[in-house]
């Protein structure tokens, strides 16, 4: 099933959530990904900015497995999950039976019940998914990943299609959730403020290669305008091309 | 003569059926939107159509009473066109009399029905096999999908003196005509629907983790659901003007045994209750594949309600 460059086993960095190394994919002769090196460590929450069209989908989705035209090394040793932009819940199936999908333990839908409970969805787990609210179906495929215990969970703007009060709630949610859980995060985001909100480190990816990565060292539940992270968040806006004179 | 009132009596009944082959075949994308209408159809739109349904029957009563007029008054002669109470009549010995040209009506419509039933289950599977090993491997787009293609442009009733040649005037060849009439809509729709399953959900399938045979059991065959049983519906279609065709050939069983016997006896109220037969059976499948539909597609209610 995995691809070759989803080369999945304990090489060399067990430590690691994962470890990506010259990382290189090719669009119709537009080379998206330039020999791209990340490392993940267990547990840690990395958030990772971009301007639209830099790769940053495409290297989450390398780093899944779910694309087989990346060339170069990707070690993922734990079990991972998506949780896409679209929450892409099985329209055909109710809420349930999407969140125990695939699931392989021996008590399935017990397991799936579990993480609805924690994203609150439990009056929900026989609803239609066509009947959901835009949050509710996002939590719901959050449960979906979170129900398969990945040490690596994945993020794609899971949360850009949410309004602005639904999105603190996730926010807030997310964050319990990673505290429980602890897997490794990779956010994939175009929201500098998400990723100060949430991360442990903050990655830029541009040029098809990570341009910039700086530790959020701000005790959460983080404020806003905490120095620290205005400062940040300059830096940041500077290396995605967006400056305060710019603007 | 029998043969012009006949054939006016055929034509609204048969391009009511025959319609939706056209649309399905060279524009499959179109279909699924039209399936969603058709197929769950909400509960508002059926309590409005169940309230106002009186006043949808008025006109085809009135067609009714003015054919009875028309006839009662002598204006047209009973032979050409029989009035309904003439036909109503004929139904009923039709059904309680076991007469020797035309045997019973329920008789000849048991063995219609079963002609029907064959053949559409030997195309329906045939279809759904052919569009599962198309649909689901370029290799067997490339083997299969050119050859149904070719099919599709063949007119269907063209190739009836050639299944003559081939397999005699007996059962064979009307149950090959019907079984061919299910398997070409049906296959077209169910590989279009096929194809057309949203790629993100696949994407999210793989993202689970899930085996092929769990992605084509959760994702691809319910995300094709919706346009094959538009596809079923067209079949079902296609299949009784099939019948209907075949039963003309050489029939000495079936309703349209019974056509041919009253066309020879000049009987046009025979043929008016074998035509309303046919009428009430397309009608009836009809119905069945809608009450599948809802069930089916019950998760489709979330989104007209």
């Amino acid at each position: 099933m995995t691809g070759p460059a989803g080369t999945v086993g304990p090489v060399g960095s067990a430590v690691a959530a994962a470890r990506v190394r010259g990382l290189t994919r090719d669009f119709d002769g537009r080379r998206v990904l330039k020999g791209l090196d990340l490392d993940i460590a267990p547990g840690e929450f990395v958030a990772m900015l971009g301007v639209s069209g830099t790769g940053k989908s495409t290297l989450l989705r390398a780093v899944a497995g779910l694309d087989r035209e990346v060339t170069g090394d990707i070690e993922v040793p734990g079990p991972v999950a998506v949780a896409f932009q679209e929450p892409r819940l099985l329209p055909w199936r109710r809420l349930l039976a999407n969140v125990a999908l695939g699931l392989r333990v021996p008590d399935a839908e017990a397991e799936a019940l579990r993480a609805l409970a924690e994203v609150g969805l439990t009056d929900r787990a026989g609803a239609w998914p066509l009947t959901l609210s835009g949050g509710e179906a996002q939590r719901a495929s959050l449960a979906r990943a979170l129900v398969r215990e990945p040490s690596l969970l994945l993020l794609d703007e899971p949360f850009s299609a949410l309004d602005a009060l639904t999105r603190i709630a996730m926010h807030r949610l997310v964050l319990r959730l990673w505290e429980r859980h602890r897997p490794a995060v990779l956010l994939v985001t175009h929201d500098v403020d998400e990723a100060l909100v949430l991360a442990d480190r903050v990655l830029v990816l541009a040029g098809g290669r990570l341009a910039f990565s700086g530790p959020v060292d701000v005790p959460r539940p983080r404020d806003r305008d905490h120095p620290a992270l205005i400062e940040l968040r300059h830096e940041l806006l500077r290396q995605l091309g967006v400056t305060k004179e710019g603007r | 003569m029998p043969e012009i009132t006949d054939s006016t009596l055929v034509a609204p009944a048969a391009t009511a059926h025959a319609a939706p082959i056209q649309p399905g075949a060279p524009a499959p994308a179109t279909a699924p939107a039209v399936g969603v209408h058709a197929a769950a159809p909400g509960r508002p739109g059926r309590r409005r159509l169940a309230g106002r349904g009186w006043y949808r029957l008025i006109t085809p009563v009135a067609v009714v009473l003015g054919w009875q007029l028309v006839s009662s008054a002598g204006l047209v002669p009973a032979q050409k066109l029989p009035p309904p109470t003439t036909v109503w009549h004929t139904a009923v010995s039709l059904v309680t009399t076991n007469s020797p040209a035309y045997g019973t009506l329920q008789g000849a419509m048991l063995v219609s029905l079963q002609r029907m039933a064959i053949g559409f289950a030997f195309g329906a599977v045939a279809a759904i096999a052919l569009a599962l090993v198309a649909g689901l491997s370029r290799l067997g787009e490339n083997a299969v999908d050119p050859l149904l293609q070719i099919l599709r442009t063949l007119p269907l009733f063209g190739l009836i003196p050639v299944f003559i040649v081939w397999f005699g005037i007996g059962e064979l060849p009307k149950i090959i005509l019907i079984a061919l009439g299910t398997a070409i809509p049906l296959y077209l729709n169910t590989f279009a629907g096929i194809r057309s399953v949203d790629a993100r959900l696949v994407e999210a399938g793989r993202s689970l983790r899930l085996r092929r045979s769990e992605l084509i059991r959760h994702v691809i065959l319910p995300g094709a659901l919706p346009q094959a049983l538009t596809g079923l519906r067209q079949s079902l279609g296609v299949a009784w003007l099939a019948l209907v065709v075949a039963e003309q050939v050489n029939a000495n069983a079936g309703i349209g045994f019974i056509i041919s016997q009253a066309t020879q006896f000049l009987r046009n109220d025979v043929i008016l209750v074998a035509l309303a037969v046919y009428a009430v059976l397309g009608l009836l499948t009809d119905a069945l594949v809608r009450l599948l539909e809802r069930r089916a597609l019950a998760w489709r209610r979330g989104i007209l309600a």
